[in-house]
């Protein structure tokens, strides 16, 4: 039996260097406090588009804006074209985009497989009556999408605990779990929120490769927040900073790291000389 | 080439109710349990006396609804109080439309309907009571999908002294407060249920007939919530139940699949408060309140949140609650402390509320999966043993 490419079971992001997300001028805050203070970027298919900042920067609101969980007062994020603002949050999943979250948000008393499976919830072409039924279609396509899922289990190195009850693993695997689950939606963007938050180095050296072989195989665009700014210097093609919902500078890994704000955004004023590369806040 | 035991080759069998060789053999040896405890006095030696015949008939009705509270409350975590409300709307619309109409003579020698009853088929007032359940369900489930939790529960409990008011002043449909109305009859196709005759040549009391025609009616239901259970659709509602926000973003629609577990669970409601009155024999407003809608939490709660066999365990648990109180009351050493009348310590009725109550707490407390977390232990028991591992 001949191992499973990811590219197989999953669709891949197409020509490279195509805009796919355009987020401009957006503002979000509650009750006077700014959470997103004029953030405006582009993320293009094959591309690794880093956001990072220090915490409370916003960066999980602007992943928010974009899911459709909060609605932005004004700007505008256009996804493939298509405007998201008021598009309700389920909506903008089945359009291609998938994230994973901060806080591991698995369902706890599902087992890995049913885990992923829910991320083919849109994929499963089949209807309630079906589901009851389940005779021809319903059990075709659960076959059918069960294959890609396990393409998935693979990719990711899962398959011992396929059957295991999310709650029982470690965090580490839950984290790379829910990239399944991510993967399994088959978005054309995928949203990381701090994949590595918490992992020791070899974890963290895994996820990158993960990330990294996603990225390499399917080309989709990636969005990663992440802390641990070795790795985001590592795989980033852009890095874009923020402080206190306002963005502070957008470049290539090298000249964010040189980049006086920055440096000031993570280590205050009077360190304004030191260098940023490896001082994770 | 022999493949080893437990190993599944392709996914469709992967994703099978019954993975093993032993579990289906275990199902059949069940099934042919049921069927001859059913067949009781004529099948084999095993006779069941008719008052135990009937409350098995009422715990296999009593397992359709609470398998419908527990797509609702167990699968999907909208928890529901209002299921009495809609046990009651499919068993008057049974009875209205499976049942007989009484007239009497007004002023004038014209006749006047006094209940409504139109007579009609099994076959049309069981999938109707089904039905109108069902649509009532949709109704209601646009209000109930916006709350959640201890709201959603005090809109349910709203809906049930609606239901019981409604039950009330519909006279001409429900005979009144106090007087009840008679119950749709059990005749399909000719075939009558609710009268003892030979079948294949066997002789089956009413209360046998009944018995084959639940265990069916329940297999089949069962199934289908099996199959619900194993599905997108089971799925989307367990990842509502457990982190909402988050079934969201992965593309699950909540108002959509609130509203179809509402509607599935409103469905299975009416198919069993129309068999299960049909079985009683008198409709009476009073019977759908809170208490009952409570006691339907018992049983997914003591017998297992979210499963099809824990639904059951916890229906024939609550049914037979009673005649284990009742065996008690009958033994030497306790006869004279419960009594069927209040001049004892304590009566048979007082004891069943009090133990109705210590078992929800007890099970909630040291053993939250129910019944079926119990015989999961069991079975692991067993699994393993002689080992312990």
């Amino acid at each position: 039996m001949r191992a499973l490419r990811l590219h197989e079971v999953l669709p891949a992001g197409g020509e490279s260097g195509r805009v796919i997300l355009e987020v401009e001028d957006v503002h979000l805050s509650f009750a006077g406090v700014k959470a997103v203070d004029g953030v405006s970027f582009r993320v293009h298919t094959n591309e690794l588009f880093a956001i990072i900042g220090p915490n409370g920067a916003g960066k999980t609101s602007i992943f928010n804006c974009i899911s459709g969980v909060y609605r932005p007062q004004q700007g505008s994020i256009r996804f493939q074209g298509r405007d998201l603002l008021g598009v309700r949050p389920d909506r903008i999943a089945g359009l291609g985009i998938a994230r994973t979250f901060q806080n591991i948000e698995l369902f706890p008393q599902m087992t890995v497989l049913d885990n992923l499976m829910l991320g083919r919830h849109q994929h499963l072409n089949y209807g309630t009556l079906a589901a009851i039924a389940r005779v021809g279609k319903a059990s075709r396509e659960e076959a059918r999408n069960r294959e890609v899922v396990e393409g998935i289990v693979e990719f990711l190195g899962l398959q011992p605990v396929r059957k295991s009850y999310v709650s029982m693993l470690p965090y580490g695997l839950q984290k790379r779990v829910e990239l399944g689950r991510a993967l399994a939606m088959a978005p054309q963007l995928l949203m990381l929120d701090e994949p590595v938050a918490g992992m020791n180095l070899e974890e963290t050296e895994d996820m990158a490769r993960f990330i990294h072989d996603i990225r390499w195989e399917l080309g989709i665009g990636i969005i990663l927040v992440e802390h641990e700014m070795r790795m985001v210097m590592d795989l980033a093609d852009t890095v874009f900073a923020l402080d206190f919902g306002r963005p502070i500078a957008v470049g290539t890994p090298s000249e964010i790291q040189n980049n006086p704000d920055v440096i000031r955004a993570y280590l205050g004023e009077e360190h304004g000389t030191a260098p940023a590369g490896g001082g994770a806040a | 080439m022999r493949l080893r035991p437990g190993l599944v080759t392709d996914y469709r069998s992967d994703a099978g109710i019954f993975k093993s060789v032993t579990q289906r053999v275990w199902f059949v040896l069940l099934i042919v349990v049921a069927v001859y405890l059913g067949g009781g006095g004529s099948l084999g030696p095993v006779k069941f006396s008719p008052d135990i015949m009937i409350l098995l008939v009422y715990a296999l009705f009593a397992s359709i609804g609470a398998l419908g509270l527990n797509i609702i409350t167990g699968m999907g975590g909208q928890i529901s109080l209002g299921h009495a409300f809609f046990l009651g709307l499919g068993a008057y619309t049974a009875a209205i439309l499976g049942g007989v109409e009484q007239t009497r003579a007004g002023a004038g020698g014209v006749t006047e309907v006094v209940i409504r009853g139109y007579g009609l088929d099994m076959l049309i007032w069981l999938p109707a009571a089904g039905i109108v359940a069902a649509l009532a369900g949709l109704i209601v489930a646009p209000v109930a999908t916006r709350l959640r939790g201890l709201y959603l529960a005090f809109v349910t409990v709203g809906l049930v002294f609606l239901g019981e008011h409604i039950f009330r002043e519909a006279k001409t449909l429900t005979g009144g407060a106090g007087n009840g109305r008679p119950t749709a009859e059990h005749r399909m196709l000719g075939f009558r249920f609710d009268e003892g005759g030979e079948v294949f040549g066997l002789y089956l009391s009413k209360a046998q007939k009944l018995f084959f025609l639940a265990l069916i009616l329940l297999l089949v239901m069962g199934l289908a919530a099996k199959n619900l259970f194993r599905s997108r659709v089971g799925r989307a509602l367990a990842a509502i139940r457990d982190r909402d926000i988050a079934a969201e973003m992965m593309g699950i629609p909540l108002a959509r699949y609130k509203l179809i577990a509402f509607v599935i669970s409103s469905f299975y409601a009416g198919i069993a408060g129309a068999l299960f009155w049909a079985v009683v024999g008198r409709l009476t407003a009073e019977g759908f309140n809170f208490l009952l809608s409570i006691k339907y939490v018992a049983m997914i709660l003591i017998g297992g949140v979210a499963t099809v066999s824990g639904s059951i365990m916890g229906a024939f648990f609550i049914t037979f609650l009673p005649k284990v109180v009742e065996w008690l009351a009958s033994l030497p050493g306790l006869a004279d402390y419960i009594t069927k009348d209040p001049s004892g310590m304590i009566n048979t009725f007082q004891l069943e509320q009090i133990l109705f109550g210590l078992f929800i707490v007890g099970f909630l407390i040291l053993e939250p999966m129910g019944l079926y977390g119990i015989w999961i232990r069991v079975r692991n028991y067993w699994k393993g043993w002689p080992f312990s591992y």
